[in-house]
């Protein structure tokens, strides 16, 4: 057994102001629409529980059978400024990551500097020979699956 | 586990990375495509088709071969089950959502407010 570790940063620049923005995140109708699974996946669950202790839970299973599963708990909330989170990923109930992600929105003369920071902890149960060639279309489904503009890891 | 092939990791973030080349995987998600087919949707040049072609190539996630005349274009699968894949991909999900996010606010507010103190 083995753990990855991986840590990233992404950042965006957009021309609305951080209330806005802020609110494509707690408004559950927006935020749908940039955060949901794709429109060939079956049995879709969604739920959000937006304020510092609830979660938002993400589910469905792909055309090849697989079970996704992305759940969360919210540790901060800060209106307007930042959100923090924590997440599982799991396949067909197998814990595939565990990560740790900040969301900061900051103010600037254009509009908001958003930056995403994640700390994640990724598993090894994909790497077993036995589960390569499963891995691997699953790969290809989450590759195909957020392409396509689905974004259900 | 493999050790952490580095390179790998940021040829397959650098390959994803493009909204183009990221069109091109899409494509090839449903099959086998000529260079030609896989310029006519994205309305670009087929020498900036081969310039994406080959940074995917390089990254492992494509391949091409030719026969005749024509060059096909057809995904990859032998490099995506190391680990250092799942993580690229995992974060060009966010990469992605964030993506999707912008077009969100500026679908749902035309008009965006002036942020008071910059």
């Amino acid at each position: 057994m083995s753990i990855r570790q991986h840590d990233f940063t992404l950042e965006r620049h957009f021309r609305h102001s951080p209330e806005q923005t802020f609110q494509a995140f707690a408004d559950p109708a927006l935020r749908q629409r940039w955060f949901r699974a794709p429109d060939s996946w079956t049995d879709t669950e969604w739920s959000l529980d937006f304020r510092v202790g609830g979660g938002e839970l993400s589910a469905g299973r792909d055309q090849r059978g697989t079970h996704h599963l992305f759940r969360s708990r919210f540790h901060d909330i800060a209106h307007g400024e930042r959100i923090v989170f924590a997440y599982d990923l799991l396949l067909d109930g197998r814990l595939t990551s565990v990560s740790l992600t900040t969301i900061e929105l900051r103010p600037e003369e254009a509009g908001t500097h958003l930056m995403f920071t994640e700390h994640g902890a990724f598993l090894d149960g994909l790497e077993d020979p036995s589960e390569r060639e499963h891995g691997t279309g699953l790969l290809l489904d989450g590759l195909e699956g957020f392409l396509t503009g689905a974004v259900l890891a | 586990m493999p050790s952490a092939e580095p390179q790998q990791l940021d040829r397959a973030f650098h390959a994803l990375a493009d909204s183009n080349r990221r069109a091109i995987i899409v494509q090839l998600t449903r099959g086998a495509a000529s260079v030609s087919e896989l310029a006519t949707p994205l309305g670009v040049s087929l020498p900036t088709v081969l310039q994406h072609l080959d940074v995917l190539q390089r990254s492992g996630l494509v391949r091409s071969e030719k026969v005749g005349r024509v060059r096909t274009c057809r995904l990859e699968p032998g490099p995506m089950h190391t680990v250092e894949q799942w993580i690229a991909e995992h974060r060009a999900n966010w990469e992605r959502r964030l993506d999707l996010l912008g077009d969100v606010l500026d679908d749902a507010f035309p008009n965006p407010e002036r942020t008071a103190k910059p």
